[in-house]
This record gives structure tokens, C-alpha cells and sequence, in this order.
């Protein structure tokens, strides 16, 4: 039962990769975009919002054929991609991390966000009076007291990211080795006659990814409180 | 010397200062809801005037007609808030240092070990601010506030969430501030008894508007505004 096979061990490496790579690329982004809703208002931010949560509500498939009509090879982005930077995502592991990526980007933004509104602006103030410009102000002030919220964004983007399966199986499909990750693997076992053991072993394996990033996001979070009380 | 000329509209209500101070400590006197936070606030920077003027030392830091407004992080005018303000993820050594790093100014140790000690507050370096009393985090305040080595000091009712037996504790160093610093303050309270004691030059605000100026003799003359 415990004997997890190689193509089992691959799928699995390569979900951790995929997931780890879309947390890590989309973590600056998620800072920044979280920092703009937090803190400016601008002409189409409630649109900006918007747009980053329509993969939460969206169906995943349907997602997942936007970044194909996108990126594909013949995608508007994706051919000028090819053609001038060599960067493929179609049918790539690329393609799996931008597609969990997406996927995962909501739920990576919102603890951040909630962090940064959180912090007593009056903080920051006192910041700038003591000679401190707005980026240092942001670097030494705003970014550690939102630390614990921006690693919990982390750690919940890397569970959701782990776990896709819609976007990615319709924007890179199930290519054992290159895109198929433990989702997509247990999706083919399923389809398998005598794929319940092994299909068996990916679940487990993949509910215990997710409570330990579960149980690390709740750790961050009274991290995060214990901080913001400066003891 | 400092120099303020501003109107400010907040609401319903109409700030319109003017005043001229050479003093060491300038109270800035008057109940609460008189407009002496907005004021000191516009001259730390950190909100701008309607229409007036700034000037610390012949230095514009407002100046509407001209368009002139010099940000808060650019002024050298360091603030000791009301609610201390202590970064909670720094110690007290760190916060203390904060001023200087941020000003890029050379490490002074001697003068890190006059402020600890005028201060009393070498005991609390390891400390976060989280660990500290009301009356020590205020101590803290005021040490990080001078380390930054500012021009002028600002005092927002320091004492102010502080119970009687604190404000005691800290008078005391606000008198050895006064006497030793060598940096001006203007000091803000709503109690003519901290101002009989601390301030050399008196401007009283009532609502909004600057009533009376002079030495600390003014206050006498004022009903009291609490």
C-alpha cells in the first residue's frame, strides 16, 4: 500500500515544483497588488479586484481555455512568447505553474491585503517624521508587520496550487513527466482498471500537503497577531 | 525661529494660525478640539495647509503661494505622539536607532549614551515595546525622537494617556529635555500646569483660532480651558 511507484514519486515532485515556482513568481506580484488595494484608490480599482478573484468563481476549465487561447502557441501572448523570448507554456510544466498560478493568485492575495489594512498607519507616520522615505517606510515598517500575513498568502496559494486540476488539465493536459501532476495522476488511476491502490496513495499523499500548509497558514496567523502586539 | 501662518478648513471647522516663537519650548495651549494637533501636524508635515506659510530657521517648509510643501520625511522635525508610536517589531535598542539610519547619519555612541541616560531608559534596550510601560514607552519615544537628531520637537500631549502618577514620572525628564537637549519644542497640552512648568512662550488656541501670545504670564490671565 505504502510502495509509492515512480511514475507516483514524479507526479508528486513534479506538483511540488509546479506549486512551488507559481507561490515564489506570484508572491511579488501578490505584495504589490495587495499593497494597491490596501492603500490607493484609483480610477478601476473595484475592476482590478475583480479580475483577480473571476478564477475563484469561474469555472476552472473555462480558465483554463482563456490561457490556452492566451499563451497557447498560436495564443496572442503565448506565439509573441515564442517567437521572441523562446518561453513556452503550452503542454510545458511552465504552463502548469502559470495555470495553478492564476488559479491560486485570490486566495495568495487576500491575506496580504488583509495584513496591510491591518497595520496602524499611524505607525507609519511616525516612520516618516523619524526621516524615513515612503519605500523604506514600506520596507522596514509595512512589509515586517505584514510578514506573517504575506507568508500565510503563501502558504494558502501553495495549497490551492497544489490542488488544481481544471485549469491546468485543459491548458497543458496529462502528459506523465511534463504536466502531470498528482491531480491529473489520480485522475487518470480513477480511469484505470486496478488504479484504486495507487490512486488511494496520491490521495493521502496530497491531503498531507494540504493540512500541513493548513496547519503552517494558522501558525503564521498567530505569529502575525502576536507581532502586532510587539511582545 | 519658527514661523506659522495657516488656514486650514477640517469639516465644519476653520484652523487660522499665526504665530512667531523663538522660544526653547513654544506651549501650544488650549482645550481639546482647539486645533492644536491639526496644527503641529502641518508642521511636521503630515497634513498641508489650505493657504499660509512654514518657516523653521529661515528654511520654507509650506508655502502655498509658491507651492511649496516639503514632505514630513524631509523636514528634520522629529514628533513624540500622544500614544508613543513605538514600532512593535523592533526592540528599544532598534527603535531608538531607527532615526539614524533612516538619515543616514553616522553612528554616535556618545550621544546614544546622553539620550539612554538623560533618559533613564538603558535598562529597557532588549525590550520590545510590547513589554514596556505606559510611562516607559513614552521615554522610548522621546529618545528615538532626539536620536534622529531633528531641528525642532515636537510634543503631542506626551503625557497625556498617562495616569497622574505617570506624568510625574516623566515631567521631570521633559524639564532635563528642556535644559539639556539643546533642540527646541513646541509642546502641546490642555494643562496649564505642565505649561507653567515647561514652556517658555505661550500661543493659546481657541477654537481654531490663536487668542493670545506671549510669556507663560498669558495663562494666568486665560480661564482655564478644560
Amino acid at each position: 500500500m505504502f510502495d509509492i511507484s515512480p511514475t507516483e514519486w514524479t507526479a508528486i515532485l513534479l506538483s511540488l515544483r509546479v506549486a512551488i515556482i507559481a507561490t515564489l513568481v506570484a508572491t511579488p506580484f501578490g505584495i504589490a497588488l495587495a499593497w494597491l488595494l490596501a492603500r490607493r484608490d484609483f480610477w478601476g480599482k473595484s475592476v482590478v479586484d475583480a479580475l483577480i478573484h473571476l478564477p475563484l468563481v469561474l469555472p476552472p476549465v473555462v480558465t483554463g481555455y482563456l490561457l490556452l487561447l492566451t499563451f497557447g502557441r498560436r495564443g496572442l501572448v503565448g506565439a509573441w512568447l515564442a517567437d521572441h523570448l523562446g518561453i513556452v507554456f503550452a503542454f510545458r510544466w511552465t504552463g502548469a505553474a502559470l495555470a495553478c498560478g492564476v488559479m491560486s493568485f485570490p486566495l495568495l492575495v487576500r491575506p496580504m491585503r488583509l495584513s496591510i489594512e491591518a497595520i496602524d498607519r499611524r505607525l507609519e507616520q511616525a516612520a516618516g517624521t523619524l526621516g524615513a522615505e515612503p519605500w523604506r517606510v514600506f520596507a522596514t515598517i509595512t512589509l515586517p508587520l505584514a510578514l506573517p500575513g504575506v507568508l500565510a498568502g503563501m502558504v494558502l496559494g501553495f495549497a490551492k496550487a497544489i490542488g488544481e486540476f481544471g485549469a491546468t488539465i485543459t491548458f497543458v493536459s496529462n502528459i506523465p513527466g511534463e504536466t502531470q501532476t498528482i491531480s491529473s495522476a489520480i485522475y487518470s488511476l480513477i480511469q484505470t482498471p486496478d488504479g484504486d491502490t495507487a490512486a488511494l496513495r496520491l490521495v493521502i499523499v496530497s491531503i498531507v500537503i494540504a493540512m500541513s500548509a493548513l496547519i503552517a497558514s494558522e501558525w503564521f496567523a498567530r505569529r502575525a497577531t502576536q507581532r502586532l502586539h510587539g511582545n | 525661529m519658527l514661523r506659522v501662518d495657516v488656514t486650514k478648513k477640517l469639516g465644519e471647522f476653520t484652523l487660522q494660525a499665526s504665530f512667531t516663537s523663538e522660544g526653547r519650548v513654544t506651549g501650544l495651549f488650549g482645550a481639546s478640539g482647539a486645533g492644536k494637533t491639526s496644527l503641529i501636524n502641518m508642521i511636521a508635515g503630515l497634513l498641508r495647509p489650505d493657504r499660509g506659510s512654514i518657516v523653521i530657521d529661515g528654511e520654507t517648509l509650506d508655502d502655498t503661494a509658491h507651492r511649496i510643501h516639503v514632505p514630513a520625511h524631509r523636514r528634520r522635525i522629529g514628533y513624540v505622539f500622544q500614544d508613543a508610536r513605538l514600532f512593535p517589531h523592533l526592540d528599544v535598542r532598534q527603535n531608538l536607532d531607527y532615526g539614524r539610519r533612516m538619515n543616514r547619519l553616522a553612528d554616535d555612541p556618545a550621544q546614544r549614551a546622553r539620550v539612554t541616560d538623560l533618559l533613564d531608559i538603558g535598562s529597557l534596550l532588549d525590550r520590545r515595546p510590547g513589554r514596556l510601560s505606559g510611562g516607559e514607552r513614552q521615554r522610548v519615544a522621546l529618545g528615538r525622537a532626539l536620536l534622529s537628531k531633528p531641528r525642532l520637537l515636537l510634543l503631542d500631549e506626551p503625557l497625556g494617556s498617562l495616569d497622574e502618577g505617570r506624568k510625574v514620572e516623566i515631567l521631570p525628564y521633559l524639564v532635563r529635555l528642556r535644559d539639556e537637549a539643546n533642540v527646541p519644542m513646541v509642546y502641546v497640552s490642555h494643562d496649564a500646569a505642565e505649561m507653567r512648568q515647561l514652556a517658555t512662550q505661550i500661543v493659546m488656541l481657541r477654537n481654531g483660532l490663536v487668542t493670545a501670545f506671549g510669556g507663560v504670564k498669558v495663562l494666568s490671565s486665560a480661564v482655564s480651558p478644560v
